[in-house]
């Protein structure tokens, strides 16, 4: 066992623990970001002049008669930027523009004022005039156009040409889904202010403080050192603060150095989701090939992400995709090739999954729909088709624990009882004419590190003070995931200390410098790493004292529930006793932290290497009833077993494997953007920017009956305490839902006929399935693979 | 300050037991005022009324006693509270001394990011003192359509629909419900239920200068009479009942009324009365008070509440209220329609009565005349035996109609004697099925008879394309909504719950 992934003896992770603030939460006293504006004095508020056109030249931008609007205090616009006009991450991405607006929505400017309501009365008056240009608004008008922007990867491995030519069943299809917006319930916000001792003093909601704070710096002209920011906890992030809290952030920071007061930038709900990127809705085109045994010889597609109007993350999220394309199934022979679809939309981001999902939705697809017209059940058709030892990705890395997906598998038809519950399923259908049931199995493995190598390292900061309490420190953001709570049972663990002696001070980059964004599901994993590195030299430290006190060798000194003692020693030492002594023989009782994921590497340019540290499993069952009327469907019933390797915290894993899962069930069902696509004046608007219109779930969608489990006997090598992460896996687990939404489609028509449904599966388009299915029953019956023709983009062909 | 602003134009609030003052600007909603005054606990999150983080216990009158009322604070003017006694999640308990929600929350892992906590914790302590959940303990727990689930204490888990939690996946906050008790002796939020709840305060509110120099005037008028009078001098005041759509407007569209006249609380509009040939709703009943007192006296009603928006909204909006800002969408108008309701209209001149089938007259517009209000809803008595109400929409709960279709229907000895069927969602305003009403009835109960109606009904209405539901669609709901309703009352006759 590795000395990382090893526990020792009264270790307080794998305890159940709350969330480390959730007395906080409950009571209405944990302080988000604009939580502090009402501590400071003389506050000015930001808002917006947002753009009218989908794409268009800025001919000129008057703000002067927002000058006259009382309340008003300052308008900013491009011009006012001292430094580097970008806030992205390819420099492609103007804060505010120049010539030419790249979406509706685009803030063209900023008016800010003694209150919120002057901001707005101002913002409203600023008159932007605008030649109005062509617009591609959907990714269909952006591949007509040949409109791509960033890198065009290619994965290629095998034969594909040799084994589509040999194959005995071949399938192609087009499978185009749609995006999701993240919903966080806090919005945007940062609040900035220039301290007494001149720093740039940015308290902003952001997962990536660190590009926080350089794109700020680049903005503003100033160096890094002179920049802080601070996050002290997120409402909810889920990839949605990654890049985009920087524009917002640099916005305030502006306003500070330029009025000398604080500014807050906070974007209602609607700005938020009219200004911020999305998920990236992706279109497929795909060819797959057979051998009679339902086991996939070949795959070839092309994966378009909808990137709107800027990279920002595209590029990344796009190569996750494509290394996700396999999900948990061996593909001998396969040529993927991605690109990045530019058009007139907000600029699409990070989002749980980062991609992983995009590209394993398009194989889940494909297996749901060509199942029929091989004439084997889905649930058999994905099992045949796992990974096993020795196999390796489409991008050459081993895959390692592939026994683990047919274990999840096995324990998850038992416990769900799922042979059983077919046979009742077959029951209903037959004696229910109006209602169907279905239910459908899915596997989950996704890749865990940041696909490019450099990111892949984490820094703490663990301070002892005199009287042996701990503060601690790390580069890591709480967004509700669970991680402080995580860090905190790691250095008690570390230094074997209770975890009532143990604090966690707010993220900040003054503390730990030069940080990778908290995503990528590796949060707890690199973080984790540097707080225990940082903690076990100041313990190595204390031993040394102990070990001359106890009069046993160091290497014999142990720590557990703030009691140290000599394993040949028959007196102990308090902690705090140990600590006191230790400051007064002049020993550092502070430690910097830092770890790196060794093993990794990555060629961008062939899409080879090993990427990831691991993958994490998972295997989920769903059950869910349609109604044929009007397509609506209950969920009925969820069974998860999900590989967390073994737990640091399980209340808290058990928490992002269900909220994971219902988020995911909520891209795959019911949220829906939707943009004007029409060639009216508001043309490129998004129609679906506000929560009475963008629906998540909400508690009545969530599962009837929900059971999860953590798959045993899953330790981790040569990861923190053994234990895998657990943030964006679970949320893949979700296409069970819609796997099983399609077999319930199914059984209103004849047996035998593929299901195309579209993504997201409202009831609307529920609905539309179930009547293609219908008419296809009543029609004359053909044969399986012949209608296959029939239902839109897929195309059957026998040798 | 404004030379209006005087001492006795500020409003008193008691929050948590602290009396705080309000003079702020009339379009100050009651969220925005409680985070000015530094109670940062409740959230905005959506401004709309959509998502619950603002969620805040207000005492309401329930009887002779006290309701605590759970209501979306971005939703209820602050001027509102004047005189009222509000309890926010800070008020329940602190750390140290938490609530018995607070408690199974932090405990079973209902928190994540935190920021839709205080919000759920005060709907679930709305729920958690709701007199009523000690006997539907004992009751079943779910009912035939699932528009009610609760826990074996009693708890309806929909009291939660109108709260999102992006995080959680709701399951341990079902659990934290679940788990809640009954209120100890020494609990003094349920203790005081027993006295009466504060009287409306009969508030005239001139708010206090900002920079922009909108203010506003706030009145609540003591009696109908002098909400009339009012409107007799300013016909184009603003009057607000529930907020729920004040605040929407307000938060979303800037709207910014110059005169607001808050009728929720006039006594005369809130009476409910169940006479022989009618039962007559007062204008300004909450859609949750009538839910609770009509006890499923009238079935399809009975049916649309769980469905209209959520328990949040319910307990702020008015049925008045939903008919009065006309909206093609409202789910209360297609079932009234069914029920053949007619508006009570009262203006200085003295009332009459519009059916309510007269009563809409275009996208938002209605004959209701300037000065007047709608006090109260008839509803003419026996009612059809069979009756139903469809709400088609994204999410079963907590969410806006694409298509709603209610029904009421009496088959003689297997002829259909009588058909009323009203639809929202599918023209420009609400309306009634004539032609589908006509195609039915002298005819066989019977799936022929309804087949071919349904061809009838496939074509009412003008059904348009938009966010929510292709125009498409709505007209294939329009066709399969009457084989629905002769599917679902086979199947009640099955049961021995039909006719």
């Amino acid at each position: 066992m590795s000395h990382l992934s090893q526990r020792p003896a009264g270790a307080v992770v794998g305890e159940a623990r709350p969330h480390e603030s959730a007395i906080e939460h409950v009571t209405g006293t944990a302080l988000y970001t604009d939580d502090l504006g009402h501590r400071m004095v003389g506050l000015l508020h930001a808002y917006p002049v947002q753009s009218t056109h989908a794409h268009a030249r800025i001919l000129n931008l008057d703000t002067s008669p927002a000058e006259a609007v009382p309340g008003v205090v300052r308008i900013i616009t491009a011009a006012d930027i001292p430094g580097v006009n970008d806030q992205g991450a390819k420099h492609d991405e103007p804060m505010l523009p120049v010539d030419e607006v790249m979406f509706y929505g685009q803030p063209v400017a900023w008016v800010l004022g003694e209150d919120l309501e002057a901001a707005k009365a101002g913002a409203a008056v600023v008159v932007l005039d605008c030649e109005p240009l062509a617009s591609l608004v959907t990714i269909r008008d952006a591949i007509e156009a040949g409109s791509y922007h960033g890198i065009s990867p290619v994965i290629d491995k095998g034969d594909p040409d040799g084994a589509f030519a040999e194959a005995p069943h071949v399938f192609e299809g087009e499978f185009e889904f749609a995006g999701q917006e993240h919903f966080y319930l806090e919005t945007q916000n940062s609040l900035a202010y220039v301290d007494e001792g001149g720093q740039i003093m940015i308290n902003c909601s952001t997962q990536h403080p660190t590009e926080t704070q350089d794109i700020v710096s680049h903005v503003l002209d100033v160096p890094a050192h002179q920049v802080t920011v601070q996050v002290l906890r997120m409402g909810g992030g889920f990839g949605g603060k990654e890049m985009q809290p920087h524009g917002y952030a640099a916005l305030a920071a502006l306003g500070a150095t330029l009025t000398g007061r604080p500014v807050r930038v906070r974007l209602n709900r609607t700005l938020d989701i009219t200004m911020t990127g999305k998920r990236h809705g992706f279109h497929s085109a795909w060819k797959i090939a057979f051998d009679d045994d339902g086991r996939i010889l070949a795959l070839d597609a092309t994966l378009t992400a909808d990137g709107g109007w800027s990279l920002d993350l595209s590029e990344p999220v796009l190569t996750r995709a494509m290394c996700h394309i396999d999900n948990a199934y061996w593909v001998p022979n396969i040529r993927v090739k991605g690109r990045v679809a530019k058009c007139h939309k907000t600029s699409q981001t990070a989002f749980r999954g980062f991609g992983g999902p995009q590209g394993m939705l398009v194989m889940e697809d494909i297996l749901g729909r060509v199942a029929p017209a091989l004439r084997i059940s889905a649930r058999e058709l994905r099992r045949r088709n796992f990974y096993v030892e020795g196999q390796d990705t489409p991008y050459y890395q081993p895959v390692r624990h592939p026994d683990r997906i047919e274990a999840a598998w096995s324990q998850v038809l038992e416990s769900a009882d799922v042979a059983h519950r077919e046979e009742q399923i077959a029951e209903f259908n037959a004696r229910s004419e109006h209602k169907k049931r279905a239910l459908a199995l899915t596997p989950v493995k996704f890749g865990i590190s940041f696909n490019l190598t450099a990111f892949n390292q984490a820094g703490a900061l663990v301070l002892v003070y005199k009287d042996g309490s701990v503060l601690i420190n790390h580069g890591g953001t709480e967004m509700g995931q669970g991680l402080h709570t995580k860090m905190l049972q790691v250095a008690a663990t570390t230094l074997g200390v209770p975890l009532s002696r143990v604090r966690l001070a707010p993220t900040r980059t003054d503390k730990v410098p030069n940080t990778s964004a908290t995503a990528a599901s590796s949060g707890s994993d690199l973080n984790g790493g540097a707080v225990k590195d940082a903690c076990e030299q100041i313990q190595g430290r204390l031993a040394q004292v102990a070990a001359i006190k106890l009069g046993v060798p160091a290497h014999e000194i142990r720590f557990e529930g703030g009691v140290v003692r000599g394993l040949s020693a028959s007196e102990t030492l308090d902690w705090d006793e140990l600590v006191r002594a230790a400051y007064f023989q002049r020993i550092q009782l502070s430690a910097a932290g830092f770890y790196r994921t060794e093993g990794l590497h990555w060629d961008l340019s062939s899409m080879r290497g090993e990427p990831f540290k691991y993958f994490s499993y998972g295997v989920a069952a769903s059950e869910v009833e349609v109604d044929r009327f009007d397509g609506s469907y209950t969920l009925r019933r969820v069974d998860i077993v999900h590989d967390v390797g073994d737990s640091l915290s399980p209340l808290i894993d058990l928490g992002q494997i269900e909220g994971g899962f219902v988020q995911g069930a909520g891209w795959m069902t019911l949220e829906d953007l939707r943009w004007d696509t029409s060639e009216k004046p508001t043309r490129g608007r998004l129609a679906t920017q506000a929560a009475s219109t963008y629906k998540i779930p909400s508690l009545s969608e969530m599962p009837e009956v929900f059971n999860v489990a953590l798959l045993q006997k899953a330790h981790e090598e040569g990861a923190v305490y053994g234990s895998k992460a657990v943030g964006e896996p679970p949320l893949m687990l979700a296409f069970s839902v819609r796997e099983a939404l399609r077999q319930a489609v199914a059984a209103f028509g004849a047996p035998g006929h593929s299901v195309d449904l579209a993504s997201p599966a409202t009831p609307e388009a529920v609905f539309w399935a179930v009547e293609a299915a219908r008419e296809r029953a009543g029609a004359r019956a053909n044969t399986a693979e012949s209608s296959e023709g029939a239902a839109r983009g897929v195309a059957a062909s026998m040798p | 300050m404004t030379a209006q602003t005087t001492q006795e134009s500020r409003c008193r609030i008691t929050v948590n037991g602290t009396a705080r003052e309000f003079d702020g600007p009339t379009h100050t909603n009651a969220l925005d005022f409680l985070r000015g005054e530094g109670l940062i606990g409740a959230k905005e999150g959506c401004a709309e009324g959509e998502c619950g983080a603002c969620a805040i216990l207000v005492a309401r009158a329930d009887g002779d006693g006290t309701r605590w009322t759970a209501l979306n604070a971005c939703l209820l003017p602050a001027a509102a509270l004047d005189g009222q006694e509000i309890v926010t999640s800070e008020g329940l308990g602190e750390p140290g001394d938490l609530h018995p929600v607070q408690d199974q929350m932090a405990r079973l892992g209902g928190s994540q990011c935190g920021y839709c906590t205080p919000g759920f914790v005060c709907s679930m302590a709305a729920e958690y003192y709701r007199p009523e959940r000690a006997e539907a303990a004992h009751a079943a727990n779910t009912d035939d359509d699932g528009d009610h689930h609760c826990g074996p204490n009693g708890f309806d888990v929909h009291s939660l629909s109108g709260n999102l939690c992006r995080c959680t996946g709701y399951r341990p906050i079902r659990d934290a419900a679940f788990a809640l008790g009954t209120p100890d002796t020494d609990d003094g939020l349920a203790a005081r239920r027993a006295a009466p709840a504060p009287a409306p305060a009969f508030t005239d509110l001139a708010g206090a200068d900002t920079p922009t120099g909108e203010t506003g005037r706030y009145r609540r008028p003591a009696s109908l009479a002098d909400a009339l009078r009012i409107l007799g001098e300013e016909p184009e005041a603003l009057v607000v009942a529930g907020g729920t759509d004040w605040g929407v407007e307000v938060n979303i569209k800037g709207a910014r009324a110059r005169s607001v006249v808050a009728i929720d609380r006039l006594a005369e509009l809130r009476r409910i009365e169940i006479a022989d040939g009618f039962i007559e709703l007062g204008a300004a009943c909450t859609l949750s008070e009538l839910e609770r007192e009509l006890a499923g006296r009238v079935p399809l009603l009975g049916k649309l509440f769980p469905q209209f928006a959520s328990r949040l909204i319910r307990n702020g909006a008015t049925i008045g209220g939903n008919l009065g800002t006309s909206s093609p969408i409202g789910d209360t108008p297609p079932a009234l329609l069914a029920l053949d309701a007619e508006l009570v209209l009262t203006s200085l001149e003295g009332r009459r009565t519009v059916p309510l089938g007269e009563y809409f007259t275009g996208y938002r517009q209605t004959v209701r005349a300037p000065g007047e209000l709608i006090t109260s809803i008839l509803i003419p008595t026996p009612l059809a035996p069979m009756t139903s109400f469809q709400k088609i929409a994204k999410r079963r709960f907590d969410d806006i109609s694409s298509v709603a279709i209610g029904y009421a229907v009496a088959v003689d000895d297997g002829v259909i004697t009588r058909a009323r069927i009203g639809l929202g969602g599918v023209a420009a305003t609400p309306l009634r099925a004539v032609a589908t009403e006509a195609a039915l009835e002298g005819r066989p109960w019977s799936l022929e008879t309804v087949r071919a109606a349904a061809e009838v009904m496939a074509g009412e209405g003008t059904p348009m394309d938009d966010h929510r539901a292709s125009a498409k669609y709505r007209t294939a709901m329009l066709a399969s909504s009457l084989e629905r309703f002769y599917a679902e009352q086979l199947t009640l006759a099955g049961h021995g719950r039909g006719e």
